[in-house]
């Protein structure tokens, strides 16, 4: 038994069925980070103070992170797109790029959570600690999930190349769409959390 | 068997053959099969609303005879009858069917320890604390382990790929994920019973500061809703793409049975409405184990303590987040019943549909407007005049798509041929009650009318009119209408009717005081019914009558119980199209359906409801009929 | 999107670079911006147009949605809209409270 249009499009709407599950996964997770910076919003508004991002976190190295990650989105697109030219050698150089690069911007976050517990800054502290650890941390576990995702298709799950190529580069498509919606949110969280 | 496929074939997994080798584990219980999955939820769904409603038994003794000892046993003895009922139906080592026998007996365990704990009800009388228990999770469990499962995990993953001609849902293994998690979730819920402090108990809607600072139960509370909330995730994104993707040939969106179209709305509630309730869950996990200050005021004092936090947070703020999942999530409880509802009237009515189109319009607009009403659960919390005014209009608006869809179903049975088979009764009573549950929200939803009405009986009775005489009224019509469906077998019309009769008289007995007793005065949550209270006094008999009417229920449920499993294995035999309907699921798919559903994939060329057309032989015309020249 | 042949995605290529160098470029404005000496207000507004920009040139290029069909953009349209809604009311239910001396 199969199921239609798991490869090719459906004629009238134009996509297949992993691209539209995959927007409608977005479509949830704008709502969750949403709810994030509606609560960032709401308690900002109600603080009697509120420290300048850049007085707590360090501007240049969130800056340097925000550049890897936008970077990691291009890689990322690239090695969906050296799959449309049928180059897997480049899918897989550029798709290990990606993860490197993501594997950068975790190790980068980990050290700049460090430097705040050792100054015995913690979520409990203040109301923008809890939000910037609560925003941060989130999206650091989605960039997680990304990188599982990212390496299994870079290893055991790019067998399918051989079985089905278009089917495979359909998933690194959706892949895709979700990887650059975690550097999307961190466009927006950058210069909330660090610069306002 | 063969599957012929009357569409080109497809790129995609060939496994076509490794499917008819699967073991039992593969077939049974991590099947990929939307049919065995919405079994599964069916099950599961059907033992959380038995084991919610006896919660719910137990606090109807606390609110009749406050402070007397609680009879266990005579609450022990009937759940585990049941049990040994089941078992012996189904043939003790000879089904796995009989393991609901043995689940039951397990709830009568249960039962048993939540009685009899020191911590609990000293004595056999109910600490107030305990009772704070039971009704956060009453109320956790029939909404979100009860109705929604089975209303959207059974009914929906059942019936929606067959009713569209799908051969299953777009992601089956996505579909087997979300009942396990699901699974895990009602399990963490269950789980939370047993910890020291018990389960959570500041009430479902969990608000802070109280249930920031409150026993284990609640931290457990949060951890089950997370998974629950994946699991509707996962689900919406699949119910989405299939009905938008797997539609047969012909099957346009205004050919859809409205029961689709109702699913279809609810998957976008659930997919857009629960993250920020996730959202807020971590928040309130992060206050709870981390000591964050998200929804904790400054200056809070507990008990004569003043609290060691940051403070600067707002307990406003998960009012907001829940109730952006909140109000959506009741017409999630809704909408799948209208659409059941609808599909049982059509066709017990042997006519179409009356405003088909006006009631597609009216469930897409319902579903818009519902994200923006959610502050009407907050009229009492001081807000401004303005945003008040704001959600007020929005909240009278949502009533009036409402009253469209009420008012196609009740014209529907103008000048029909009814039918009054089981399913039809029930449908036929969730009109009225709907009606009245629909109402009486229209006070709650002004705020000068709220002002008296605000967390008082009236609320329960209002919300329970919708969920218990109407919700689960169309859920048990759609079990009658589709069982046979399912198992090749009706379930006997007997039965069906003591079931229903004593179902509708009983739960009237318990909803209408409940709305007198708001009226009065008598809040909500109270764990001695209003006793201490001098403008409670009035009413108080009322307690006892809606107890006992409670304890009715519960009787005629053993009729509906013991049907069930009876005509599992040896009920009355149908035919292939039971009911003589149009849809595909009862004209294109074999009863019960394979795994592929369709021998040869369906085509449409009509209408879901062309009953009683002029002209034809019989008096319904199937979807997937041809067209003659 | 349509299939495409190797030629298109390569032009596609020389777009995804010409996106790199315009996030970037825009990422190094953001910071620079923050040191000006404007009110909060202002801060806020040129912060948020730039991620607005930065975010539009991810999701249409990156993401394809500036190619995409109306399916999509359907399921989009309603998440926006209640987005929005989202962040827009319950700080306005906590600002137009009266007093906020005692704003829990």
């Amino acid at each position: 038994m199969e199921i239609p249009y798991t490869a090719t499009l459906r004629p009238d709407t134009g996509v297949y069925n992993a691209k539209l599950g995959t927007w409608l996964f977005l479509a949830s997770e704008v709502m969750l980070f949403g709810a994030m910076f509606s609560s960032y919003i709401l308690l900002r508004v109600g603080a009697t103070e509120w420290p300048h991002g850049a007085d707590i976190l360090s501007v240049p190295i969130g800056t340097f992170n925000t550049l890897v990650l936008i970077a990691s989105s291009v890689t990322m697109v690239m090695s969906w797109a050296s799959l449309k030219m049928k180059d897997f050698r480049k899918f897989k150089i550029f798709m290990g790029l990606t993860i490197l690069l993501a594997l950068v911007f975790l190790v980068v976050k980990s050290f700049e959570y460090n430097d705040k517990f050792s100054h015995h800054l913690f979520p409990a502290t203040s109301t923008y600690l809890a939000i910037y650890f609560t925003l941060t941390g989130l999206h650091a576990l989605h960039i997680v999930g990304g990188v599982i995702v990212n390496s299994y298709f870079w290893g055991i799950g790019s067998k399918m190349w051989n079985t089905d190529p278009e089917r495979f580069t359909n998933r690194v498509e959706v892949a895709g769409l979700y990887w650059h919606f975690v550097d999307l949110v961190w466009i927006f969280l950058f210069p909330v959390l660090y610069l306002l | 068997m063969t599957l012929n496929r009357a569409a080109t074939p497809e790129h995609g997994s060939h496994d076509a053959l490794h499917e008819h080798e699967l073991g039992f584990w593969r077939k049974y219980i991590f099947s990929t099969d939307h049919k065995i999955i919405g079994i599964q939820y069916g099950f599961t769904s059907l033992f959380f609303l038995f084991f919610g409603f006896t919660l719910m038994m137990l606090m109807r003794w606390q609110l009749a005879y406050p402070g007397e000892p609680i009879p266990g046993l005579y609450f022990i003895i009937p759940v585990a009858a049941v049990g040994g009922v089941i078992a012996i139906l189904t043939g003790i080592k000879r089904s796995f069917l009989s393991l609901a026998g043995v689940v039951f007996i397990g709830l009568a365990a249960v039962v048993w320890f939540l009685v009899t704990g020191e911590e609990r009800m000293p004595e056999g009388i109910m600490l107030p604390e305990f009772y704070n228990q039971l009704g956060a999770m009453h109320g956790t469990i029939m909404v979100f382990l009860g109705i929604v499962p089975l209303a959207v995990g059974a009914f929906g993953n059942y019936v929606v790929p067959l009713q569209i001609g799908a051969p299953d849902m777009a992601f089956p293994k996505l579909n087997m994920a979300s009942y396990w998690v699901y699974f895990v979730g009602g399990l963490v819920m269950l789980i939370s019973f047993f910890v020291p402090g018990g389960a959570a108990n500041s009430g479902w809607t969990s608000y802070p500061p109280l249930a920031d600072i409150a026993t284990t139960g609640q931290t457990l509370w949060l951890l089950g809703m997370v998974f629950i909330i994946t699991s509707s995730l996962l689900g919406s994104i699949n119910f989405i793409t299939t009905i938008i993707q797997l539609r047969a040939k012909g099957l346009s969106f205004m050919r859809l049975p409205f029961f689709v179209w109702a699913q279809f709305v609810t998957a976008f509630l659930l997919l857009l409405g629960f993250p920020p309730l996730e959202a807020a869950a971590v928040m309130q996990f992060m206050d709870r184990l981390v000591g964050t200050s998200f929804f904790l005021p400054s200056g809070l004092v507990v008990s004569g303590v003043p609290l060691e936090v940051s403070g600067g947070g707002s307990p406003l703020l998960w009012q907001h987040l829940f109730w952006f999942l909140a109000h959506p999530e009741v017409y999630v409880l809704i909408l799948p019943a209208l659409g059941i509802i609808a599909e049982v009237i059509a066709n017990n009515t042997r006519k179409p549909l009356w405003g088909y189109k006006s009631m597609v319009y009216s469930v897409i607009f319902i579903g818009f407007m519902s994200f923006i009403v959610w502050a009407h659960h907050m009229f009492l919390t001081g807000m401004g005049t303005v945003i008040s005014a704001f959600f007020q209009t929005t909240t009278m608006i949502i009533s009036i798509p409402s009253v469209v869809i009420l008012t196609a179903l009740f014209v529907s049975l103008w000048g029909a041929s009814i039918r009054f088979n089981t399913p039809m009764l029930f449908a036929l009573a969730f009109l009225p009650m709907f009606g009245i549950g629909g109402l009486t929200g229209l006070p709650l939803g002004l705020a000068p009318t709220d002002i008296p009405l605000h967390d008082t009986y009236y609320v329960i009775g209002h919300f329970h009119y919708i969920v218990a005489p109407g919700t689960i009224f169309a859920l048990f019509a759609g079990i009658y209408y589709w069982f046979p469906k399912v198992t090749g077998r009706r379930l006997n019309e007997t039965l069906g009717k003591i079931h229903f009769w004593g179902s509708f008289v009983a739960m009237n007995f318990i909803f209408m005081p409940m709305l007198i007793q708001g009226l009065a005065g008598v809040s909500r949550r109270l764990w001695d019914g209003g006793a201490q209270f001098a403008h409670a006094q009035e009413v108080l008999y009322l307690n006892e009558v809606m107890s006992i009417a409670a304890w009715v229920l519960a009787i005629f449920q053993l009729p509906f119980v013991f049907n069930f499993f009876r005509s599992i294995r040896s009920g009355k035999k149908v035919s292939e199209n039971t009911w003589e309907a149009t849809t595909l699921e009862w004209t294109a798919a074999p009863t019960p359906p394979p795994h592929g559903n369709f021998p040869v994939v369906p085509e449409v060329h009509r209408g879901p409801y062309e009953y009683s057309v002029p002209g034809q032989e019989k008096d319904y015309t199937p979807q997937n009929q041809l067209v003659e020249a | 999107m349509k299939s495409e042949t190797a030629e298109d995605i390569k032009k596609h290529v020389r777009v995804y670079v010409a996106v790199f160098v315009a996030l970037a470029a825009l990422t190094l404005i953001t910071v620079g911006a923050s040191t000006l000496q404007v009110s909060t207000g202002v801060h806020i507004a040129i912060a948020l147009v730039i991620a607005a920009v930065k975010g539009s040139l991810v999701a249409s290029y990156f993401m394809h949605l500036i190619s995409e069909r109306k399916v999509i953009f359907g399921v989009l349209i309603f998440t926006v809209i209640f987005f929005a809604g989202l962040l827009f009311f319950p700080v306005s239910d906590l600002s137009f409270r009266g007093s906020t001396e005692n704003v829990p």
